[in-house]
């Protein structure tokens, strides 16, 4: 039977999840010592430290990539092309110039709680998703190269903007906008993750509920709705799905490059295109890899940390090539 | 085991296509377009380039709705039929993307078992008895494990078809499944689909070719600068006069000198 093999493999992924949602809070500068993370009341600064920073810091890394290969996944499926990833849309130069606004002009918004640079990112790329949207249904119908050139061309505006507010700020806003582009969970606390959540988890819904729609929009638009999918509304299901999810997760943390590109690549290679297991195993792989990748980068130069965008994008940028290479 | 005929369907015809129009950008593309094809029938649909053929088919797919006029499959407006229930109805099978993710033959077809498949339910063991039957019957077994990304254009046209055929649909849409095709495949595929004819599935498909619409299909409609020109059984359309109307070309026709079929030839310029 065919699947049994597919289905070890995301298994296997669920239980490196667990284990790496486990053993990673516990390394840091200093080992904390399981007395401590049982009993944080008695045992000071170290159960502090493992509940108040480390745990929240491991949940946003694993939600964060989660997300950021769930949508990495989709994109590729709707745009039939594996070098698609979840910010061909220009949704991260569009969160970035909200965060870059937010720091600059020191826009002091708040709404229920978010804190306001979050908040503007968010905006950001909520603009950018609805700009290309907007532009690709002007062109009538929505038509996928369309949609690829407007995201091109809003990317490179909102880059603009961007480089011209850092241009007017002073060094320090300069410096905070550069680190924000780097990307990062530093986190505080559990609100960032309850500010992404419910984003990352209706987006992974919606992709997972449309497994079999996506295995078929990937053999092309007219062979799918001979098939009987309603293109349309699938389409426009999971570009809100993965916009949501990729908004959610660049509002909090900032863009990190190259997750949604790879996971979703490598996945495909352990269990096959078919997204019925593609799907968990990028959204579990996501998650992992984030996650090691993030304590990687807060241990390897302690008590200096080097921004997990940078690592995933140094890992990233060399993969690219490869598989640039690769395909004819 | 007949798959495809569906017994309880009244002898209207399975696809009634009238008044059909279509402008794009203030240039019309289909103008006031009827047709029946009855049930069972095997109608080529031919024309020259940018005739609107395959823009046709798009419209009675619902790809292109802001179309006037109406299309109606077993009596039924297309409009009112939710997709994937059109879906058990029509089966289409378009001039093919690319594939880019390195699926099997098999999970090709069985993706044509969609319409069938509730969003709650899995694929079952029917769907895979389905398939492999229809594998069988179309000479794709051995083409099932295979990554479609590694197959020839006559290979993978033959696993679309078998998709198509997943679908269980009493009418096949094809456009121009064997254009770029070596006579091999060409000879293969249309066979297949005579085969599925005789079971009873009406073919409607888009060609190239004159003398596969004659000697492969019962009727003719042709097409040209999007208002229909010919419509009638494929013997009918072996006529200088028609064939010049529809492609604006003298045809000289032959007996083919062992088979005694009337063939067209493009003719020289002169007459």
């Amino acid at each position: 039977m065919t699947g049994v093999r597919q289905a070890g493999i995301v298994i296997a992924l669920f239980f490196l999840s667990v284990v790496v949602l486990l053993v990673m809070p516990l390394i840091g500068m200093k080992l904390t010592p399981l007395q401590a993370v049982l009993d944080p009341a008695g045992s000071g600064m170290e159960g502090d430290i493992f509940w108040r920073i480390r745990i929240p810091r491991v949940l946003a890394a694993w939600l964060a990539g989660a997300g950021l290969a769930g949508a990495g996944m989709a994109f590729q499926a709707l745009f039939r092309n594996s070098l698609a990833t979840p910010f061909t849309l220009g949704v991260a130069s569009g969160a970035a110039l909200g965060a870059a606004l937010s720091i600059r002009f020191g826009i002091a918004l708040s709404f229920a709680g978010i804190s306001s640079t979050p908040l503007w990112a968010f905006a950001g790329a909520a603009a950018s998703i609805l700009l290309v949207y907007g532009i690709t249904r002007v062109r009538r119908g929505m038509n996928t190269p369309t949609m690829l050139l407007a995201g091109v061309a809003v990317s490179f505006f909102f880059s603009s903007l961007n480089l011209f507010t850092q241009y007017l700020s002073d060094f320090t806003h300069t410096f905070r906008i550069i680190r924000w582009l780097m990307g990062g969970v530093q986190v505080a606390g559990y609100r960032s993750i309850l500010e992404m959540l419910p984003l990352v988890a209706i987006g992974l819904g919606i992709t997972l509920w449309l497994t079999r729609e996506l295995d078929i929009l990937t053999t092309g638009e007219e062979m799918a709705t001979g098939r009987g999918v309603d293109v349309v509304r699938t389409r426009n299901l999971l570009f809100f799905g993965a916009s949501l999810m990729v908004g959610g997760v660049v509002a909090v943390c900032g863009p990190i490059g190259f997750v949604g590109l790879m996971i979703p690549h490598i996945c495909r290679l352990l269990v096959g295109p078919g997204h019925r297991y593609l799907a968990p195993a990028s959204i579990l792989a996501g998650g992992t890899f984030l996650t090691l990748c993030d304590t990687f980068a807060r241990t390897i130069l302690a008590p200096a940390e080097i921004p997990v965008g940078v690592i995933t994008a140094l890992l990233g940028g060399p993969f690219f090539l490869i598989l640039l290479l690769k395909e004819k | 085991m007949v798959l495809y005929t569906d017994k309880t369907m009244k002898p209207s015809p399975a696809l009634e296509i009238s008044g059909l129009s279509l402008s794009i950008g203030g240039k019309e593309i289909l103008k006031n377009v009827s047709f029946d094809v009855r049930q069972g029938a095997f109608l080529s649909i031919i024309g020259p380039n940018g005739a609107g053929k395959t823009t046709l088919l798009r419209c009675v797919m619902g790809m292109i709705s802001s179309w006037t006029g109406d299309v109606r499959v077993g009596g039924q407006s297309v409009g009112s039929y939710r997709r994937r229930n059109l879906a058990r109805l029509v089966s289409y099978v378009p001039q093919s993307d690319e594939m880019l993710f390195p699926f099997t033959g098999r999970e090709l077809v069985l993706m044509g078992r969609y319409p069938h498949l509730s969003p709650f339910s899995r694929i079952a063991d029917k769907d895979r008895r389905i398939v492999d039957h229809i594998l069988q019957t179309t000479g794709t077994a051995s083409l099932a494990d295979r990554d479609i990304r590694t197959l020839s254009g006559g290979e993978r046209q033959k696993i679309h078809i078998a998709g198509a055929l997943a679908q269980e649909a009493g009418i096949m849409l094809l456009d121009e499944p064997t254009t770029f095709l070596d006579p091999c495949h060409t000879d293969e595929i249309l066979s297949i689909l005579t085969d599925l004819n005789e079971k009873g599935v009406t073919i409607v498909m888009i060609t190239h070719d004159v003398n596969h619409a004659v000697h492969y299909g019962t009727s003719v409609t042709a097409l040209n600068d999007g208002s229909v020109v010919f419509n009638g059984s494929s013997g009918d359309l072996m006529n200088n006069n028609v064939l010049k109307s529809v492609y604006g070309k003298n045809f000289i026709l032959v007996r083919h000198p062992v088979s005694g079929k009337v063939m067209a030839l493009p003719g020289q310029e002169q007459s």
